[in-house]
């Protein structure tokens, strides 16, 4: 059977046609997939899903046509051609999602390689149809041929597109995804060499190379889980214009609709639209408990955007902001539309940044105490965030203030997550402070609670800094009645030993997501 | 015609491409929510099968890219006694109590002499540092401890643990109900335990993902079990299990336990789910250096029962520190102060008229020292005992039952931590498919969750044989140590090998006391903590369970005992 046979009119029941046709079906399948792969990846990692779409496409397609085109370049041995371009098609367009995810966790030039990579996969399988049907064209009637070979083409494009939003995304993710319709691209090349042994000559280095790609790809599928984290935490609705990975989290801000916002590790932490009512209220109510405050600390806040509330009272003369990663404050120092929003604060000649954990540098490092606080970390969704809401994290910050002084704290949403926030409340009561909390409604959060807390005990302030943009005298008296649905719950304290912030805090945000 | 076609064509095609678009734009909102939502649930099920998967084809390479090295315990010195032969001192210092021995008992001892008065007494300690298991060390980067490593929180009724944690200032005082509270620093921070199988991490130590109905049921059924044997009293009040196990009831129902194997016990209560048993036989190779069927069952159950804070409770917090019990040797050191005498061996005890003649090689200054103490309290263990004490061996011939496991634990710095998915690290990370017992990270109680840290990682030698096993282990080099270390953790850490900074490893010949069935009711085990003339005896091996608990009451005892010889009422600390 493996004798060399050359290429040329052959009688019909050399090649099993109808078979071929079926793996024109599922070539269409993994040609749109790699293409729905690419423009979905590249929405997700750039946003403005429109223009990354219509981009991919129009690459995906253009290069198709340069494969049409280049088809006629390639004249002997299509047999063999044919098995190589399923192999090729299948490396490139399997390992396409990695790569790109790769490219554009590691490099700069993340649109070249998209770009390259979709003209890649679209020239390579642009030339697989013009290829099957020449192979084709001595067996089947010309009319019956293209209009087979379409039919099927279009039809598998069918499958895919339904297939790939409905089951494939959902259940493997783009990474297997790509990877899966890698390894079925270099079966059809297997099945090929069966399919097409009568014009292939000798088959066992053709069939070691399809077993070859074949196990690269499955050792990908193997490898894919790394990837799926990378791609939980990219999923923004809107453009891209910062994205960096620090030693400790994801830092992404993203532009649209005539305002931006921060991410970190894919969690909102402030929309320049409505920010000012989130930062207004944690740091003007405890100047208003005690005024004339001179040393200030802030843990976290890392944006700057607490430093400029705080700097609009004059009476500062020190500010030490604690915030664990440098990749935060350098960004809220040199990124343009962050440093025009923090007013530059963290350049400051009165503002101290260190970059360290707040819980670690407020233990081992002595310093004469401060008169405010301000706590503002991401919320406790992980135990090394859940450690600095415990009583302990609280004791250790007490014993870094003076006897009056007055510490405010993020502490999540009374409404969405009103156990979390009570237990923030009890926690810091354990602690020995006293403690009032707050609330008020900040847009792109929802509600936003606070908890406004002293040594002493002390009366809910009764004026603030006049010329704020949210903040007036009513308005603040106001943020310190809850409503029935926010009212105080009996919850457990949050200590070192047991992190029941951290269980309640994803038990309560899992009903909203 | 031709260009004609041509030009329609491509028309075509520009059409195709708007329709599609246009339909894309419409749906995109949509499609790109439901992607999202679908990840967000997939997380729950994938990254399992994934890792496992791949063979450990890649064998190790010859050498490591970190330097390290092999630190004590002073073999050579240590089997020196055995030789015997040591020529006399020129002199003998007089001295009231000689303890030999500076790990926990015998600290404890010397803190109960101070505490009572008695100044006059001598530590001698063989190794540079005292702590014997409970030792520590420390680097840049972080104090670590060389074996023990935490401490269930007392109940009340266990005073001297008590009084020690007050003076450590991690007793902070007692609550509305008189339970004791303690500092939250030094109760172990969640998440405390993980547990890597089937290629991830997952919380606590017991693998719930993947256990059957009745994998469930025995393991409840298994605790229930528990519960009754720590709701047992005696008839005199007394309950079957507690710790420190002077304390236990020596009820017939209680000691018949003894008798058993654990794995025998197991069998006969129909307890055999591979998980339950798994977690059963990693609690006796972590606490007692053996296996299910080389352990007594009462000790099993001890393990469990006595740390209960009540039937049908959680088992008791456990008090940690960066350096593992280390802190609490850095406690009772001070209380021993300059009679601390490290790197001194002591060679021989032997009685003269009215007090004893001990001698003892100072390794640190190279040479020959001597004591005439009035009691001596033997403070090592039984092995180097019936070397120094001559005669020993023939009037107290259950001293030979004593077998202890030896171990190797490696203290691991690290540049920065792996990265890893599933369960976040935790204090104690537990690999199930090891022969080892996972590691503990050191920076963990002091709060640093990022960059450099050290990691402590023990593995016991459980083979039935203690003396084959120690063989082994001393036959093992630097190389051959880092080598099972890193093989062991690579299938959870497979990038660990370029985050080491340097490997440690401590080799202990005689690490545990190993609870064999029949050991710990026995009557002549249980009067080797009786006196033989003046010599006192005091270490942990003695109770037949290593634990800080046990040494110390032992040290307190041992100590009471003597000062009750001077005649010195006083109310026990025990």
């Amino acid at each position: 059977m493996a004798n060399s046979i050359p290429e040329g009119p052959l009688p019909t029941p050399t090649l099993k046609a109808p078979l071929l046709f079926l793996s024109v079906l599922l070539i269409a399948s993994c040609g749109l997939i790699y293409e729905l792969v690419a423009g979905t990846l590249s929405s997700y990692l750039l946003g403005d899903s429109v223009t990354q779409f219509s981009t991919v496409i129009g690459v995906y397609l253009s290069a198709m046509g340069l494969g049409s085109w280049l088809s006629k370049f390639l004249h002997r041995g299509l047999a063999r051609r044919f098995v190589d371009l399923e192999l090729a098609v299948a490396l490139v367009g399997g390992f396409s999602a990695p790569i790109l995810f790769m490219a554009f966790a590691h490099t700069h030039a993340f649109r070249v390689v998209l770009y390259g990579v979709v003209m890649a996969v679209g020239t390579l399988v642009g030339l697989e149809i013009p290829i099957l049907m020449r192979i084709l064209k001595d067996q089947v009637r010309f009319k019956d041929l293209v209009a087979g070979v379409l039919t099927l083409d279009y039809i598998g494009a069918l499958f895919a597109s339904l297939l790939f939003p409905l089951l494939l995304m959902p259940k493997l993710g783009l990474v297997r995804t790509s990877l899966l319709f890698g390894l079925l691209n270099a079966a059809v090349g297997l099945w090929s060499t069966h399919l097409l042994q009568s014009q292939l000559g000798p088959t066992r280095m053709i069939r070691l190379r399809c077993a070859v790609v074949m196990a690269l790809l499955a050792v990908g599928l193997v490898f894919a889980g790394k990837f799926t984290l990378a791609i939980e935490e990219e999923i923004f609705a809107d453009e891209i214009v910062y994205a960096k990975d620090s030693a400790y989290q994801r830092i992404v801000l993203t532009r649209g609709r005539g305002s931006f916002q921060l991410f970190l590790n894919g969690n909102l932490q402030f929309s320049s639209a409505d920010e000012y009512r989130y930062h207004e209220a944690l740091v003007h109510p405890a100047f208003a408990v005690r005024p004339g405050a001179k040393r200030v600390l802030i843990c976290g806040g890392g944006d700057g955007l607490a430093v400029r509330e705080v700097l609009k009272h004059p009476a500062v003369q020190e500010v030490v902001l604690v915030d664990l990663d440098p990749g935060m404050t350098d960004m809220a120092r040199n990124q343009p539309m962050v440093r025009q929003l923090n007013g530059a604060a963290l350049d400051d000649p009165r503002v101290k940044v260190i970059n360290a954990d707040a819980m670690v540098w407020l233990q081992e490092t002595p310093g004469p105490p401060f008169d405010l606080a301000f706590v503002d970390f991401p919320d406790p969704n992980t135990y090394a965030l859940g450690k600095l809401y415990t009583s302990r994290f609280y004791r250790i910050l007490q014993r870094r203030l003076t006897d009056d002084a007055v510490v405010a704290v993020q502490s999540t949403s009374p409404l969405m997550a009103r156990q979390s926030f009570w237990c923030i409340t009890a926690t810091m009561e354990a602690s020995g402070l006293k403690v009032r909390p707050y609330h008020l409604a900040v847009p792109s959060f929802g509600v936003w609670g606070f908890a406004l807390a002293s040594k002493r005990d002390f009366e809910v302030p009764a004026h603030v800094l006049p010329g704020l943009r949210h903040l007036s005298d009513e308005a603040t008296a106001a943020m310190f009645a809850f409503p029935k649905d926010m009212e105080r719950v009996p919850v457990e304290v949050n200590r070192l030993d047991n992190q029941v912030l951290v269980h309640l805090y994803t038990r309560e945000w899992r009903r909203w997501s | 015609m031709r260009s004609g076609s041509a030009l329609l064509c491509g028309i075509g095609g520009i059409c195709r491409f708007f329709y599609f678009l246009f339909i894309y734009a419409i749906c995109s909102f949509k499609f790109i929510s439901l992607c999202g939502l679908a990840i967000m649930k997939r997380r729950d099920f994938l990254a399992a099968a994934a890792a496992s998967a791949i063979p450990l084809a890649c064998r190790p390479k010859p050498a490591f890219p970190f330097p390290g090295e092999l630190v004590g315990p002073d073999l050579p010195l240590g089997h020196w006694l055995r030789g015997g032969a040591f020529p006399d001192p020129d002199r003998f210092e007089p001295v009231s109590v000689l303890i030999v021995g500076g790990g926990v008992a015998g600290l404890s001892a010397g803190w109960r002499l101070a505490g009572a008065g008695l100044e006059d007494f001598q530590v001698l300690e063989l190794e540079p540092e005292p702590g014997g298991t409970s030792r520590s060390g420390r680097n840049h980067v972080s104090p670590f401890p060389w074996a023990a490593h935490y401490l269930p929180v007392p109940d009340r009724g266990n005073h001297a643990v008590l009084r020690l944690l007050k003076e450590c200032g991690v007793l902070e005082g007692f609550d509305a109900k008189g339970e004791p509270v303690f500092a939250e620093e030094a109760t172990a921070r969640a998440p405390e335990e993980r547990l890597f199988a089937y290629g991830q991490w997952w919380e606590g130590l017991y693998l719930r993902a993947g256990a059957s109905v009745e994998d469930e049921r025995q393991y409840h059924a298994f605790f229930r079990e528990v519960d009754r044997w720590a709701a047992f009293k005696d008839a005199q009040g007394r309950p079957a299990f507690s710790i420190p196990r002077s304390r236990c009831s020596d009820a017939p129902e209680a000691r018949a336990l003894d008798s058993l194997s654990f794995a025998v016990w197991l069998d006969g209560h129909g307890f055999s789910s591979p998980r339950l048993r798994w977690l059963l036989d990693y609690a006796c190779r972590d606490d007692y250096g053996s296996r299910l069927d080389t352990t007594s069952a009462w000790a099993g159950i001890f393990y469990f029962a006595a740390r209960k804070q009540g039937p049908g409770e959680d088992s008791r917090p456990l008090l940690t520190w960066p350096e593992g019990n280390g802190f609490l040797i850095d406690h009772l050191r001070r209380s021993c102060g300059d009679r601390l005498r490290c790197g001194v061996m002591a060679t021989s005890i032997r009685p003269d008229t009215d007090s004893l003649l001990v001698t003892a090689w100072d390794a640190t200054n190279q040479r020959r020292l001597g004591w005439r103490a009035k009691r001596v309290i033997f403070a090592g263990p039984q092995h180097v005992a019936r070397h120094v004490v001559e005669g020993l061996a023939t009037v107290r011939p259950a001293m030979t039952r004593i077998r202890n496991a030896p171990w190797l634990v490696a203290n691991l710095t690290l540049r920065s931590r792996p990265k890893e998915s599933g369960f976040p690290l935790a204090w104690d990370n537990v690999l199930r498919d090891s022969e080892a017992l996972g590691y503990v990270v050191a920076t963990h109680q002091s709060l640093r969750d990022h960059g450099p840290t050290v990691w402590t990682w023990y593995r016991p030698f459980t083979g039935p044989d203690c003396d084959a096993e120690r063989a082994r282990l001393r036959a093992m080099d630097w190389p051959a140590c880092a080598r099972m270390v890193m093989d062991d953790l690579r299938p959870a850490h497979p990038d660990l090998e370029g985050l080491v900074a340097r490997l440690d490893v401590m080799r202990w010949g005689h690490a545990m006391v190993r609870p064999a069935p029949g050991l710990l009711w026995d009557p002549d085990f249980l009067a080797l903590s009786k006196p033989h003339g003046a010599i006192h005896f005091a270490h942990t091996e003695l109770s037949g369970l290593a634990l800080f608990e046990e040494a110390q009451d032992h040290g307190l005892r041992a100590a009471e005992e003597v000062l009750a010889a001077y005649g010195r009422r006083e109310r026990s600390w025990r």
